[in-house]
């Protein structure tokens, strides 16, 4: 099937013209016009182009470019999509950064270019572009900028002019259509038999549909910006060209073009960023995939919740700039004494080099030299012992040894290779905690295959969000996992965990179980092939993702050695090792029991609702095991607490031999622990500090937490609120003063000391709520806690962006990661935490973190809980308090003003407006993080004299 | 310094003659009815009356002046605009043009955030330029043209600067707390909408404080705008109850939707313009919006540029309120 030009109407050939005045965000200044000679036409054939150009702007501000951005746009679209980075390069190079000069054309027969009459498939294209750069007399370094077919066409020019070549960066495109897949829905019916002229050219739909897809929508003035070189039939002939060259068919004409130049980019050692908008119905995930195959080294960011229209949806600019300076550009400045020299005058161009820690070469040594073992280390060790594994407590208790679960874990590794999963491969596993989730995951990390584990708590759509953007080629699962992979359309190769009749089987599309895999796996063995290498510390383990509290759940990356070093942390903190009877209730470190050789059992418990767990269940699985360690999540401890009184004397006994009792994943209150440690008498209560990116950065014990209250009475220090960058000296306590709530103006929650390999800091904040202090230990200086250890994670997956600024660097051959937590240290070298970052108030006088006014104004008897959030522009923010009272409100309504009088009081900064609501919104998960954000945005209407309406 | 201080006999007009005064600063004053303020030379006068009419209040009063606040203006919620044009447009044209003719060196005009307000919320913006045409009101119109034609005539030897104090209020201000209170005694005090709209209020000591701020800084800052307030924003209804409790009235117990008070302000404005007398409505459309509607301001760069802090909290200003109304023992 040859689709071609013939479907077409007849072309009309028309010059080249300049944009009209007025369309929004388009510098007239930028667009010229130029006339290019077409390289192989007999006789000098010439095309008139329409190009944006920011060079003479830099000429006028006397800037030397460091280089050039070619940009090129796709269908339908012109160079009106780029306008955001001619401007932000342009507003760059005025203050001083390095200069850019951006040169974004319109494609022949598309905008505001000629219209050639000419059928002008991908070779010709890519030609095109490079006449137009000729013509220009452009000089390197070059870097291209392309999107949609406009990326193909770029990176055809990337690989035709190595020369000039210095980087390659992307918003959705494609190089590649596998044989056999069907092409993108849209596009299949663009091209469907007397569509394709219709939709593309003697109408506007395609247009139309395309400006459709940006996220939020286009203003009205944009839209008719990207409308305005397509007004009428005859200038759309090129629309529906570009449609017609989509090679859906090997035979088609441009097929071999397009084939040239997905092979020519795998050869492209130039730094690549990929910028990607995953709403997207027509470049979907697959093709990036594609594309990070074929350039392995790009920078990947994924704008959650941005699509096609990347450019309109995110600030695609800032990033590109960004990372233009990180990886193009090396900064000439640092470390230099020239001090003001100028950023353009040194330039290198280089590969640019993933930050990360020194690489350890693999092999035992390394990992023994660490303290660390890796994974699989003591199934190996204990591969003969008839010693308990394991406890499984559904349907009936039934232990599995050492010896039969590192069989399985062979086993199941053999039969994952038999079916073609291969190191570096993803696994998705959607299996409650169980002796088959264990074995699998064990099974998967021996082979190199990187485990992706997301909770359930994130809720189907999250999860639906986490395992797409995750891009698992396999996913293992039970049937509840299998069934809305496949009516959700999560991607990957399906293996259940149990049998499932054979039309059932093909209802969900599973292909194998995990019996066959077993038994296939077996085979393998006897037949005496050997597992394959075994992974080095430093390659992908696993994808863990965050709450999605913060913002939608980022996929976290953890090597063999951080994992390890996970399991190292455990130990070392609660002596959790070869032999420890461990009931593992919280997900991460449930699953790291036999990496520490320790007996684990997983309570019999709904992993997606935490808060069915009973102390009973709790009491038998200590049973079953004789723990001595306890790991629970905050949820499952309030009914642990509450269901407390159905415990038999059997069950106190067994809950005696506790020794170590831990709840992680949120804070916890004082008399929650208190409560739940009575159930344990011999039991050390435990909470961690730490996050999805850092599983256990500090730790606290019930008598910590209560040393730690007693301090703040006696407190003579006060602690120093960053105000105009400096921190202010505390003023001295009056000696004979009662203990008064103020002793602690910055307040906050203790979370303790650091972990044994963990060193925590603060970044101080300046006065518009910045951390851009010095790491620093001093005591009683609020700013962003920033940590380092070797169990911190990798990275950000496809979240180069947030990477970025996650990362902390300073000190070469660190890691220190940025939580995103406000907090300041103690003179013993205590941890608290005050707050977000993003939740910081940015008041005129000074920042103000809200954990502190919180807990003063919830020792109100009338106050059950309370946020402290602010309302207006940062710098100038006027501070609210919202309540929960004692009885709660039936509605939202203000404080009367007794009580707002009382909060007051309490806070003794300024509060504007004290408001009451019913219920303050909170994570799904743990129903304790208050999403201050989204009260400040509800508060902001209110006192704006909006109308009352639900927080 | 030698400052002549125009509408001193108005309530803050009085207490900034009597803090500049008290500042050691030689003070003339220049209205029609005498201002009582010890100390100051009262010169009786209209600034409506042209500059060059021979033997003109004005001409004398600024007359050997160092320095020029300009207070006086048409300050009401309804009226006669040709009086608004007159007193606040064309009097200020008089007093510029006299205090330079004078070599006057400094000038404050002291105008009014109504200036740039365009009936919207206003959150935590600073001082915007004066917009006549967006202005609510012929107050607020005729202010704004006032300050353009004030800052126009800012230059090197006549530094000009405006400042607008928001809703200033004191014991003794009969312009808005005597009313507010009076109404709540008889029961006819509403709260518009819901009474959560943060409103930003200057207590009298402090707008005098800051004006007189603006006369030492004049020469530094000539030319600017600057709002100024408590930089303590309340919900409207907090500050009624304060205001109340104060006065020991009851506070409003009863609400009015905010659309049907504009609404019903503007009917009752057009109204009160047909109707022949000289009182007041007691509602417009314009003081429907500032009631319902938030109006806070960013005040740093005023308290940088003119070296000021507020001296009286909100809080201390309901508590002097409260001495004021407390019956003489």
């Amino acid at each position: 099937m040859r689709v071609g030009p013939r479907r077409l109407p007849v072309a009309i050939s028309d010059p080249a013209a300049l944009p009209p005045a007025g369309l929004p965000g388009l510098n007239p200044v930028w667009s010229r016009l130029t006339e290019v000679t077409e390289s192989g036409s007999a006789g000098g054939v010439t095309h008139g182009w329409h190009l944006l150009d920011n060079g003479p702007e830099l000429d006028a501000l006397g800037v030397i470019p460091v280089g050039t951005i070619l940009c090129v746009h796709g269908n339908p679209t012109w160079s009106y999509l780029w306008r955001g980075l001619l401007a932000s390069a342009t507003e760059a190079a005025a203050s001083g950064a390095p200069a850019w000069r951006v040169i974004a054309v319109d494609q022949l027969d598309m905008g505001f270019s000629a219209r050639t009459g000419r059928f002008r498939p991908l070779a010709r294209r890519v030609q095109d572009l490079g006449d137009l750069t000729d013509a220009l007399e452009l000089t390197g370094p070059v870097i291209t900028f392309g999107h949609d077919w406009g990326g193909v066409v770029s990176l055809g020019w990337a690989v035709d002019h190595p020369e000039l070549l210095a980087g390659v960066m992307l918003l959705n495109t494609a190089v590649h259509q596998p044989a056999g897949d069907p092409i993108p829905a849209p596009l299949r019916l663009a091209l469907g038999r007397g569509i394709l002229g219709p939709a593309t050219v003697a109408t506007p739909a395609f247009l139309a549909t395309t400006l459709a897809l940006a996220h939020p929508p286009l203003s009205a003035a944009v839209k008719r910006g990207y409308r305005a070189p397509y007004r009428t039939s005859a200038r759309r002939g090129g629309i529906g060209g570009f449609v017609a060259d989509i090679p859906v068919a090997p035979e088609h004409e441009s097929r071999a073009e397009l084939d040239r130049i997905a092979e020519g980019v795998r050869l492209l050692a130039s730094p690549t960023l990929l910028l990607w908008g995953p709403r997207d119905p027509i470049f979907s995930d697959r093709y990036l995939d594609d594309l990070v195959e074929r350039m392995p080294h790009a920078r990947v960011h994924r704008f959650e919740g941005a699509g096609h229209l990347l450019a309109e949806d995110a600030d695609y600019a800032a990033a590109a700039l960004l990372w233009l300076g990180d990886a193009v550009v090396s900064a000439p400045l640092e470390g230099s004494v020239s001090g003001s020299g100028s950023a353009s005058a040194s330039v290198s161009v280089s590969v640019s080099v993933e930050p990360s820690e020194t690489p350890v070469s693999g092999g035992l040594a390394a990992w023994a030299a660490a303290g660390t073992h890796p994974l699989w280390h003591y199934l190996n060790e204990l591969q003969a012992s008839d010693d308990t594994a394991l406890v499984d407590m559904q349907p009936a208790p039934r232990a599995v040894s050492w010896r039969l679960l590192s069989l399985r874990v062979r086993q199941i590794a053999a039969g994952l290779v038999h079916i073609g999963v291969k190191p570096g491969d993803r696994v998705s596993l959607l299996v409650p905690p169980s002796a088959d989730l264990t074995a699998v995951l064990y099974a998967c990390v021996r082979i190199g295959a990187v485990v992706v584990v997301a909770d359930a708590g994130l809720g189907l759509a999250g999860l639906t969000r986490a395992v797409r953007g995750a891009r698992p080629d396999f996913v293992v699962g039970a049937a509840p996992g299998l069934l809305a992979a496949r009516a959700l359309g999560w991607p990957g190769r399906k293996i259940s965990v149990a049998g499932f009749p054979g039309p059932m089987a093909r209802l969900i599309g599973v292909e194998h179980t995990l019996a066959e895999l077993i038994s296939l796996g077996q085979a393998r063995l006897s037949a005496g092939d050997a597992l394959p290498a075994e992974p080095a510390p430093s390659d992908a383990a696993a994808v863990l993702f965050t709450s999605g509290s913060t913002g939608p759940a980022k996929g976290v990356v953890y090597t063999h050695g951080q994992l390890s070093a996970v399991s190292r942390a455990l130990f070392l903190q609660y002596g959790v090792g070869v032999g420890t009877g461990l009931v593992a209730g919280f997900a991460p470190f449930a699953l790291l029991g036999p990496a520490l050789g320790a007996r684990s059992v997983t309570p019999d418990m709904d992993v997606t609702a935490p808060k069915t767990l009973t102390a009973s269940a709790v009491a038998s699985a200590v049973a079953a095991i004789d723990a001595t360690v306890v790991f629970l999540s905050p949820a499952a401890l309030v009914n642990v607490v509450a269901t407390a009184a159905a415990l038999t004397p059997a069950d106190h006994a067994a809950l005696a031999g506790v020794q170590h009792f831990l709840s992680a994943g949120a804070p916890i209150s004082e008399s929650l622990l208190a409560q739940a440690a009575a159930l344990m008498p011999e039991a050390t209560a435990h909470t961690p500090y730490g996050m999805t990116e850092g599983l256990l950065m500090a730790d606290i014990t019930l008598d910590g937490i209560r040393a730690a209250a007693a301090s703040v009475a006696q407190s003579e220090a006060v602690p120093a609120v960053a105000r105009d960058g400096e921190s202010v000296p505390a003023p001295p306590n009056t000696a004979n003063l009662p203990a008064l709530d103020t002793a602690n103006p910055a307040g906050g929650v203790c979370v303790g000391g650091s972990t044994a390999t963990t060193r925590i800091r603060i970044s101080a904040l300046d006065a518009s709520g910045a951390s851009v202090g010095d790491l620093s230990e001093e005591p009683d200086v609020t700013g962003e806690i920033v940590v380092s250890a070797p169990h911190v994670k990798d990275h950000y997956d496809r979240l180069w962006l947030t990477e970025r600024g996650s990362r902390r660097g300073g000190i070469p051959g660190e890691r220190w990661h940025r939580t995103g937590d406000v907090g300041h240290l103690d003179s013993a070298g205590r941890l608290w935490v005050e707050g977000r970052m993003p939740h910081v108030i940015v008041t005129a006088d000074g920042v103000v973190t809200p954990v502190g006014p919180e807990q003063r104004i919830e020792t109100l008897l009338d106050v059950s809980r309370a946020a402290f959030v602010g309302v207006g522009p940062l710098g100038t923010q006027q501070q609210v308090a919202v309540l929960e009272t004692v009885p709660p409100a039936r509605r939202a309504h203000r404080a009367p003003e007794a009580l707002a009088a009382a909060v007051r009081s309490m806070v003794g900064t300024p509060v504007a407006a004290v408001l009451v609501v019913p219920g303050l919104p909170t994570d799904i998960r743990h129903n304790s993080k208050i999403d201050r954000s989204r009260l400040s945005r509800w508060a902001t209407g209110i006192l704006s004299g909006g109308r009352w309406v639900k927080p | 310094m030698r400052v002549l201080v125009t509408g001193a006999s108005g309530f803050l007009g009085r207490a900034v003659a009597a803090r500049i005064s008290a500042a050691g600063h030689e003070v003339r004053t220049f209205q029609r009815r005498p201002s009582g303020v010890p100390g100051v030379e009262d010169v009786h006068g209209s600034i409506t009356t042209p500059a060059d009419t021979p033997y003109a209040g004005l001409a004398y009063a600024v007359n050997g002046m160092q320095a020029v606040v300009h207070l006086a203006a048409k300050v009401s919620l309804t009226g006669n605009p040709a009086d608004f044009e007159a007193v606040n447009v064309g009097g200020t044209r008089t007093v510029v043009q006299a205090a330079a003719d004078a070599g006057v060196v400094r000038f404050v005009y002291v105008s009014s955030p109504s200036v740039a307000h365009a009936g919207r919320s206003i959150m935590g913006s600073d001082a915007l330029p004066a917009a006549p045409g967006q202005a609510r009101g012929d107050y607020a119109r005729t202010k704004a043209r006032a300050e353009l034609l004030a800052l126009a005539a800012d230059a090197p030897e006549f530094s000009v600067v405006a400042v607008r104090p928001h809703l200033v209020w004191g014991p003794g201000d009969t312009q808005l707390i005597d009313r507010i209170v009076d109404r709540a005694r008889h029961g006819r005090l509403p709260l518009l909408g819901h009474g959560a709209a943060l409103i930003d209020t200057t207590y009298v000591d402090n707008a005098a404080s800051a004006i007189h701020a603006a006369l030492d800084a004049a020469e530094r800052v000539h030319g600017q705008s600057y709002v100024i307030t408590n930089g303590e924003p309340r919900p409207i209804a907090e500050l009624l109850a304060g205001i109340c409790g104060a006065a020991d009235v009851p506070a409003p117990a009863w609400r009015v939707p905010a659309s049907a008070a504009r609404a019903a302000g503007s009917l009752i404005e057009a109204i009160w313009r047909a109707r022949p007398g000289t009182d007041e409505p007691p509602m417009t459309r314009f003081l429907a919006e500032q009631l319902s509607t938030a109006h806070w301001f960013d005040q740093r760069r005023t308290r940088a540029d003119l070296a000021w802090t507020p001296e009286v909290s909100l809080d201390e200003g309901f508590a002097r309120l409260a001495a004021h109304y407390r019956p003489a023992p």
